[in-house]
């Protein structure tokens, strides 16, 4: 068997434990859609003024909480199952066999990856059924998938980098929910920065790649919303690839600092 | 030349400032079930690491099937099976689900169905791991090394934990892969272990091989003095005057360089006097006895 089909296989065995976990299956996949509902249902029917101009709280959220789905399924839960497999002596015993561990890593990553993708798809729906939230088209399309994939694998390579700071399976939600939870808040997932933000808020939320992750998502949306300006209008929401550029750099970081520390053993 | 599995020169691993292992000489040949014997800390763990290829060395020059594990891992991987005390297996997955995974790795791997026979887990095959005993975990860790039909297994204290029942069935497990023709590298600090299993034995204390042989010669246990004890009741009128013996707790205790004659000497005189020898027992230096000897006494399990 090629490594390649090695590592698609191994996705298929990612994805039955996946499933047959209560955990995992509860935390990765049905919090973001639970949020994406608890969210619209509650403030969906509301307006938000964001870039000068004034938009459907319910297109905020669901873009805000299809980029929740994509960190999920990528940052959180690749931090967290790898830690248990680590702990459980499964990755031991992987390097103790001829798969390669590009293969076995692969197989965890698009596994992740396509958790993503369906958490995306579902969201998205979701909101085009209930709050006409228009789905994204032409080029602004292809824009919202090449984040999708920088996005999820710099998440993917930043969660395997945490890993290594995470000292046992105990250990690993509460590490990975405190590296998170505050960024989310801090770049706007739960909780709209509107036109008055605090700055301090708004530093973090550039210094970190979270915010620039759903801003680029977000202009997929909402590629015709114009704002007046002296000049005549222009995108409210223009697509940055500086955006995508912030997060990709952190996911190269997060690739070196895995590639340095992390660990296929127990930590003791 | 005889078929060789693993030869090893010179093995020196050091953390930092501590030496775990000082330049030990090792080898294993086919077929052979080979036991490294040693209190916990000895470098056993450290030894049969480097043997995988989980660590590297600091010295010393290391073959495996032909291959150094240092650098043709994946090579070595292989042909290898390693059953290790800190590994695991995906809680969520069956019995038959890890076997296929895993035996999807290697370019020759045996049936599931025999590898689930030989450890006897044929019936659990769509348990999920989760459900399983401590007991079948292991046995399961044994058939997912099994499953790429290796030449040589690794096992790492296989019976650590175990209960009687259980030990002796993984007994049974080891040799019927010597009757398959498997090579066996097997690290323990049971004595009984080794004696049932081992063909041959290494002791290592501090890093180092202080005694190799078979678990009936080593250390000279086969040409030891032959111990014989026995109580005497209160009546029996003093001990019979053999050279050598001693008195220690109510027990009569003579180390006999020719048992035979002595033995014959002290039952004429038990028989004369009508003199019952209580718990009379006969026996050589256990390979316990030998290991406590040549370890200096450490501590013998966990």
């Amino acid at each position: 068997m090629s490594d390649a089909s090695l590592a698609l296989r191994q996705v298929g065995y990612t994805n039955k434990a996946f499933w047959r976990n209560p955990a995992s299956a509860f935390f990765t996949f049905a919090f973001p859609l639970m949020f994406v509902v608890i969210f619209t249902s509650l403030l969906g029917s509301g307006d938000l003024t964001l870039n000068g101009v004034t938009i459907n709280l319910s297109t905020y959220y669901v873009v805000a909480e299809a980029a929740f789905g994509v960190i999920s399924a990528t940052y959180s839960n690749v931090a967290i199952s790898t830690t248990f497999s680590r702990d459980g002596g499964i990755l031991k015993r992987t390097r103790g066999t001829p798969l390669p561990a590009w293969a076995y890593m692969s197989g965890r990553v698009i596994h992740a990856m396509i958790l993503a993708f369906i958490l995306v798809a579902i969201t998205v729906a979701f909101g085009a059924v209930f709050y006409s939230v228009t789905i994204p088209t032409g080029l602004p399309l292809l824009q919202f998938v090449i984040t999708l994939f920088v996005g999820g694998l710099s998440f993917c390579a930043l969660a395997l980098a945490i890993t290594a700071i995470i000292p046992n399976a105990d250990a690993a939600p509460p590490i990975v929910n405190a590296s998170i939870l505050p960024l989310l808040f801090l770049s706007g997932i739960f909780v709209p920065l509107g036109d008055n933000t605090p700055q301090w808020i708004i530093t973090v939320g550039t210094i970190f790649p979270v915010k620039h992750f759903a801003d680029a998502m977000r202009a997929g949306f909402l590629p015709h919303v114009m704002v007046p300006t002296p000049t005549g209008p222009v995108q409210a929401f223009p697509f940055e690839w500086a955006d995508v550029l912030v997060v990709a750099l952190w996911g190269v970081a997060g690739l070196v600092l895995a590639a340095r520390y992390f660990s296929w053993e127990p930590r003791r | 030349m005889s078929d060789r599995v693993i030869e090893v020169r010179g093995l020196r691993k050091s953390y930092d400032d501590f030496e775990a292992v000082k330049g030990i000489d090792l080898h294993v040949d086919r077929g052979e079930v080979f036991a490294l014997l040693g209190p916990n800390g000895a470098g056993k763990t450290t030894t049969v690491e480097i043997l995988e290829g989980f660590r590297n060395r600091s010295g010393g020059d290391v073959s495996v099937l032909g291959n150094d594990p240092a650098r043709h891992g994946v090579e070595l991987r292989r042909r290898i099976g390693i059953v290790l005390q800190s590994t695991g297996v995906d809680p969520y997955l069956t019995v038959l689900e890890s076997i296929e995974m895993y035996s999807g790795y290697y370019p020759k791997p045996r049936a599931a169905d025999e590898v689930l026979a030989l450890v006897g887990l044929s019936e659990k095959r769509d348990v999920r791991v989760l459900k399983l005993s401590g007991g079948q975990q292991r046995r399961l860790d044994v058939a997912i090394a099994l499953a790429g039909d290796p030449e040589l297994l690794f096992l790492d204290e296989p019976t650590t934990g175990f209960d009687p029942s259980a030990r002796r069935l993984a007994w049974e497990i080891v040799r019927n892969l010597t009757e398959l023709g498997k090579t066996v590298f097997l690290t323990t600090h049971f004595m009984d272990e080794a004696q049932y299993l081992a063909s041959r034995v290494a002791v290592i204390a501090h890093g180092e091989i202080v005694a190799e042989g078979s678990p009936q010669t080593i250390a000279g246990r086969n040409h030891r003095l032959t111990r014989i004890r026995f109580r005497l009741p209160p009546d029996a009128g003093g001990p019979p005057s053999i050279d050598g013996i001693i008195q220690e707790d109510g027990v009569w205790e003579l180390r006999a360089e020719d048992p035979t004659s002595q033995l014959h000497a002290l039952t004429s005189w038990a028989l004369e006097r009508a003199v019952h020898l209580e718990d009379l027992e006969v026996s050589r230096p256990s390979l316990e006895d030998i290991y406590l000897e040549i370890t200096g006494g450490e501590e013998v399990s966990a």
